[in-house]
């Protein structure tokens, strides 16, 4: 086969001589055209070093060692930076992660778009703007021709990155990069932008490059499939091959490490975390962390070897054990019918909008509006909805971190307000998204654990000591980690010690908010088994805020879906994810991309982006993205209609139907 | 050794004592600092820029020299009764005892820089004849019989003190790499072909050039000014180099204590406005931008004005020209201090707004934790790598708004020795034909190399608290 893209043993490193760091170590694959090819791995491993390296625009410091990389038999690597420029964009184009950062601010998007296109194929003036208004169209942009006129903050995420896309394929490239593309978007909106991605590749027989670490959007997108570690390939093969049957232990553990539906098991974790590039890396990279390593595999880089279709690098492929499927444990369903630990009614927030010279208030950021919840102690509520909806306000005004505007809050029957607020902080405490910015880099890990105990007087000054250092050892830190200062400490250990803070109270109710979504998927897979035990041996009740429907199809008893400040649906987790009836929490559902076989579901399109909470739709907010909205839906906000066993909806359609 | 103690009157000017507690500031704030892991390593990054090693060398000349010049004392009157005492009026520093005749021998009016006769002509009698000549020096050159033995004996002079130099810094550097293989259990060998490639850890060839022709330079001046007016002399025949050094002393306390009145108001402020946002945040921002809009001299200049009528109007308050002048250098530090605060401030709200929106600062929240404590803990940690590298940027700025000031007329009082006040001199020497260059030239140099040091000690610092220059250097 005539690949269009061939890497062969490429090396790239970051510095010379004996101190260089090969970020990228002797990888070869090919990409054909009209093929997606996935490279897939954790971050660390170089993946992105690998696109920037074929791009030829790596960071300071980083050159290309050896190996060559062949665009359409011509050799990238020999060409002068001149004639480069043609390449990039012409040959190769790339969409990045943010698109916010990828977009000039202050440009509007059409002369961007044009820039791109008079620069490949010579466009200028009337015809360069017709030609963007066709690419815009061909992305999936509506309203193509009003959107050349806006400027890159006026659009949203996904329409952004689309922008981004139509400026990718300007050039006509034969090859597209798309690095992380749908990471930092919802996931209606991923799904919007890969089937763009999908249609764009059939229509133009573009072979694409897919970054990603993300299984679902692998098993969704790609033809064949890459693995990364530690700057090596470590597998390759065919997109169901792979799916059907990974051969290399690493790859097998990321798999094993994914929460799935219907799954009450622990999930298998990976030890430890992928290497530093600055240490000494003899023999099998994965060696350290695999729990089939043998002596031969300390000292001896494996080479590849062809199983069935699949190349992997391992000296144990052959022989490997059977995946084994892990065992599916219900839910240790805790008695109902107590009283609710938390207990919500009507909360509201809202941010004043002022504007003027005199500061008047002209409106309202409705974020949080009339939220009720419940919450019995040692259960767990999942809190779901896509960004800006206002979850985490929900979670940070149960804090009274931003005072609610209405609504009371009671806590083990007590109700909260401003006097009482020292019995809420030692009963609720919070654990926050990002580990990196959730601890003060300029205090010790002891000081961090003890700022709330002395904070809030909690034990004797001098028991304190030995509190920290059974904490430490409850989320399973080494006791002389208090002495250290947070640098010292990988993502997973930051979130373990930000868990640790917030136990150090010994809370009833433990509000996190989407305390994996920083995390690799084999770390999130230890933070989500430490919260379990946690749970299980504690009887902590969690608030769990996130956007990941199978981390709440793993750790969730309940779950209450939000869309624009509002519950419109909640139930218990495996009703409301397995049979959901608001239409929002359909297509939410359906947008998630599975990595078992496609059931034959089909996923429900969003049109549009959520609107402004400053401007909400009138009616149920849902109705101008709804594909069964009626009159009713655009003239009141339905009641909730209560299905069987607690579930309930908040849905015109769904109330006329029962 | 009671009588000679008793001949001197120790006098504590309100300058001094300030200096004396910065000093002991900083020493408190190293010790604070040795023991902070994520203020240590910096600092020991600045130590292992060789620009910034040797800027601070350059820079710790200074700062002696200014102490030593903040060591004031008054002489007993020679015939005075015993048990009352009276003093000279002159207050004295020890830098003043240290220098010798430098301060004392006065010409007539000015001579060039190594000069033996006077700039002018004068009328002199000569065996009873008026002759128009140029008149030897009474000091500069004094011992010389003859004009044609001026240059061998300068020459003569020069490579004493060179050597003199070169022999002090061999010595001293033989002692420190016996020391330091002594530490290291190397041989001297070993240590000293280490130090040749360059591969201790620390600046080591840096320093050592520094230190040498820091201490040629120190032989040279010594051994010239001991007979010569090494910078000339000025208008009153004073010599140029003792006005240059004890300039010193006024730049640095300029730099310093304008500092340390700027620095509660900036941290304090700046982290309020910030933290507390709402009506606190307007009323402090209120509060600076009226001080930008005015301009500073004006202030400035207003104030010293009202010093000065409140010293003219208390003279039992000021008993010495030096208290006078002292109590006026200190109003210029308060009032420069009041209005340089803005830019530090306006820095730390904009830093402090960004931090309290910040996780960690939420968590504490969560706890109840008092206010007060957020920002000593929180806060203030994470922006003080800001306010240290904006002293170190400040200091020089200010040694030049010194220099500003007294050229307009409103810096330091006119009998204070000042970079500023020589520059202000040289306005009418220069007008002169033949020009009067040297006295500008002094104060240039000296000014231009503190500054210079200054700047390059910044940069340094600046590059060691930046977190995207990550280990380069």
């Amino acid at each position: 086969m005539n690949a269009l893209l061939n890497v062969d043993k490429l090396v790239t490193a970051f510095g010379r001589g004996d101190d260089a760091l090969r970020v990228v170590d002797g990888i070869s694959f090919h990409v054909a055209a009209g093929e997606t090819y996935a490279l897939l791995g954790e971050s660390g491993c170089g993946k992105s070093m690998t696109a920037l390296s074929l791009m030829r625009l790596l960071p300071d410091g980083g050159h290309i060692a050896s190996g060559s990389v062949q665009l359409d038999g011509q050799d990238v690597l020999a060409l002068p930076e001149f004639d480069m420029r043609g390449v990039r964009g012409g040959g190769m184009a790339m969409i990045f992660q943010e698109p916010m950062l990828a977009l000039n601010p202050v440009i509007k998007v059409g002369t961007q778009i044009a820039e791109a296109l008079e620069l490949h194929q010579h466009l200028t003036g009337q015809a360069a703007w017709d030609a963007a208004r066709a690419l815009l169209d061909s992305v999936g942009v509506p309203d193509a021709e009003r959107r050349l006129d806006s400027y890159p903050f006026e659009l949203s995420g996904g329409l952004r990155q689309r922008v981004m896309i139509a400026m990718a394929l300007a050039g006509k490239p034969k090859l597209l990069i798309a690095d992380e593309p749908t990471t930092a978007l919802d996931v209606t909106i991923q799904a919007q932008v890969l089937e763009v991605l999908r249609q764009l590749r059939t229509e133009q027989q573009m072979g694409m490059l897919l970054i990603t670490h993300d299984l679902g959007v692998v098993a969704e997108n790609a033809d064949r499939v890459g693995v990364m570690y530690a700057g090596e390939l470590v597998e390759e093969g065919a997109r169901d091959a792979f799916f059907a049957a990974p051969k290399h232990p690493y790859s097998r553990m990321l798999f094993e490490a994914l929460p799935r539906p219907g799954d009450g098991g622990r999930l298998t974790t990976i030890p430890g975390q992928v290497p530093g590039f600055d240490n000494e890396l003899q023999g099998c990279r994965f060696a350290p962390r695999c729990p089939y390593a043998i002596a031969r595999c300390q000292s001896e880089s494996p080479d590849w070897q062809e199983l069935n279709g699949q190349r992997v690098r391992c000296h144990l492929a052959a022989e490997l054990p059977v995946r084994i499927e892990r065992e599916l444990t219900a839910h240790a369903k805790s008695t109902q019918s107590e009283e609710p630990l938390l207990q919500v009614d009507g909360l509201k927030v809202h941010f004043p909008v002022r504007r003027g010279f005199f500061q008047r208030t002209v409106g309202y950021v409705r974020a949080v509006d009339e939220v009720s919840l419940s919450i019995q102690a040692g259960r767990t509520l999942a809190l779901v909805g896509e960004s800006g909806c206002g979850k985490t306000t929900v979670g940070k005004a149960l804090l009274r971190l931003i005072e609610p505007t209405a609504g009371t809050v009671s806590l083990g029957g007590e109700t909260i307000h401003v006097n009482n607020a020292a019995t809420l902080r030692r009963q609720a405490q919070m654990v926050f998204q990002d580990p990196f910015s959730s601890l003060n880099p300029r205090m010790r890990v002891a000081d961090i654990l003890l700022e709330g105990m002395d904070a809030l007087c909690v034990g004797a000054a001098k028991d304190r000591h030995e509190v920290m250092t059974q904490l430490l050892r409850q989320v399973g830190l080494p006791e002389d980690a208090g002495g250290r200062y947070p640098h010292a400490f990988s993502g997973g250990q930051r979130q373990r010690i930000a868990i640790a803070r917030a136990l150090a109270v010994s809370p009833q109710l433990v509000i996190c908010d989407e305390p994996t979504s920083a995390l690799d998927v084999s770390v999130q897979a230890q933070i989500l088994n430490l919260l379990k035990d946690l749970q299980d041996s504690l009887g902590l009740a969690y608030l769990f805020i996130t956007h990941n429907l199978a981390v709440v199809d793993y750790l969730a008893h309940d779950v209450a879906v939000m869309y624009l400040g509002r519950i419109v649906e909640q139930g218990a987790a495996a009703d409301v994810l397995s049979s959901p009836r608001h239409p929002y929490t359909q297509a939410l559902v359906s947008a998630v991309p599975r990595i078992e076989a496609q059931t034959g579901q089909r996923i429900i399109r969003l049109a549009g982006d959520q609107p402004s909470p400053l401007n909400p739709p009138q009616g149920c907010h849902f109705h101008p993205r709804c594909s069964h909205a009626s009159e009713a839906c655009r003239q009141t906000f339905p009641d909730p209609t209560l299905l069987d066993n607690g579930h309930w909806v908040r849905c015109h359609w769904v109330a006329a139907q029962s | 050794m009671n009588s000679a103690w008793s001949s001197f009157d120790f006098v504590l000017l309100w300058t001094d004592a300030l200096i004396f507690a910065l000093v002991a500031g900083v020493l408190v704030l190293v010790f604070f600092i040795r023991r902070q892991e994520h203020l240590r390593a910096p600092w020991r990054a600045v130590a292992q820029r060789p620009m910034a090693i040797g800027a601070a060398l350059v820079l710790s000349v200074f700062v002696v020299i200014g102490l030593l010049d903040s060591l004031h004392y008054r002489e007993k009157m020679p015939d005075s009764p015993a048990d009352a005492p009276h003093y000279s009026v002159d207050v004295l520093s020890v830098f003043d005892a240290l220098v010798g005749d430098l301060r004392t021998q006065q010409e007539k009016t000015y001579s060039e820089p190594m000069a033996m006769q006077l700039y002018a002509k004068e009328f002199v009698q000569r065996d009873g004849v008026a002759v128009r000549e140029y008149p030897r020096l009474k000091f500069g050159g004094s011992h010389l019989r003859h004009a044609s033995e001026r240059e061998p004996d300068i020459t003569r002079r020069s490579l004493i003190g060179l050597a003199q130099g070169l022999a002090v810094s061999l010595l001293l550097f033989g002692l420190l790499a016996a020391w330091q293989a002594r530490r290291a259990q190397n041989s001297f060998g070993e240590w000293f072909m280490l130090w040749g490639e360059g591969r201790l850890d620390w600046p080591g060839r840096t320093v050592a050039v520094i230190v040498m022709l820091l201490l040629m330079m120190g032989g040279l001046l010594i051994h010239l000014a001991a007979a010569y007016h090494v910078f000339g002399t000025d208008k009153v025949g004073q010599d140029v180099l003792y006005i240059s050094l004890k300039s010193i002393r006024t730049g640095l306390v300029i730099g310093t204590l304008t500092t340390l009145v700027t620095l509660p108001l900036a941290i304090g402020l700046g982290i309020a406005a910030g933290y507390f946002r709402g009506w606190i945040d307007d009323v402090i921002q209120y509060v600076y931008t009226v001080l930008n809009s005015i301009p500073g001299v004006l202030l400035i200049a207003a104030a010293v004005l009202i010093v000065q009528v409140y010293v003219e109007s208390n003279p039992d308050l000021f008993d010495t020209a030096a208290r006078r002048a002292d109590i006026r250098l200190l109003a210029l530090c308060l009032i420069m201090g009041v209005t340089s605060w803005t830019g530090l401030a306006r820095l730390l709200r904009g830093e402090s707004l960004k931090l309290r929106t910040l996780d960690y600062v939420e968590a504490a929240r969560a706890f109840g934790v008092s206010h007060s404590r957020i920002i000593s803990r929180h806060i203030f940690p994470n922006v003080f790598h800001l306010v240290l590298i904006a002293i170190v940027l400040d200091f020089s700025g200010l040694v030049l708004a010194e220099a500003v000031l007294s050229y307009v007329g409103v810096g330091v009082d006119p009998s204070m020795h000042s970079w500023g006040n020589m520059i202000n001199g040289s306005r009418l020497e220069l007008a002169r034909e033949p020009v009067v260059w040297w006295q500008l030239g002094a104060a240039f140099t000296f000014m231009f190399t503190l500054v210079l040091a200054a700047n390059l000690f910044a940069d340094g610092v600046r590059d060691a608290f930046d977190p995207r220059q990550g280990g380069r250097r």
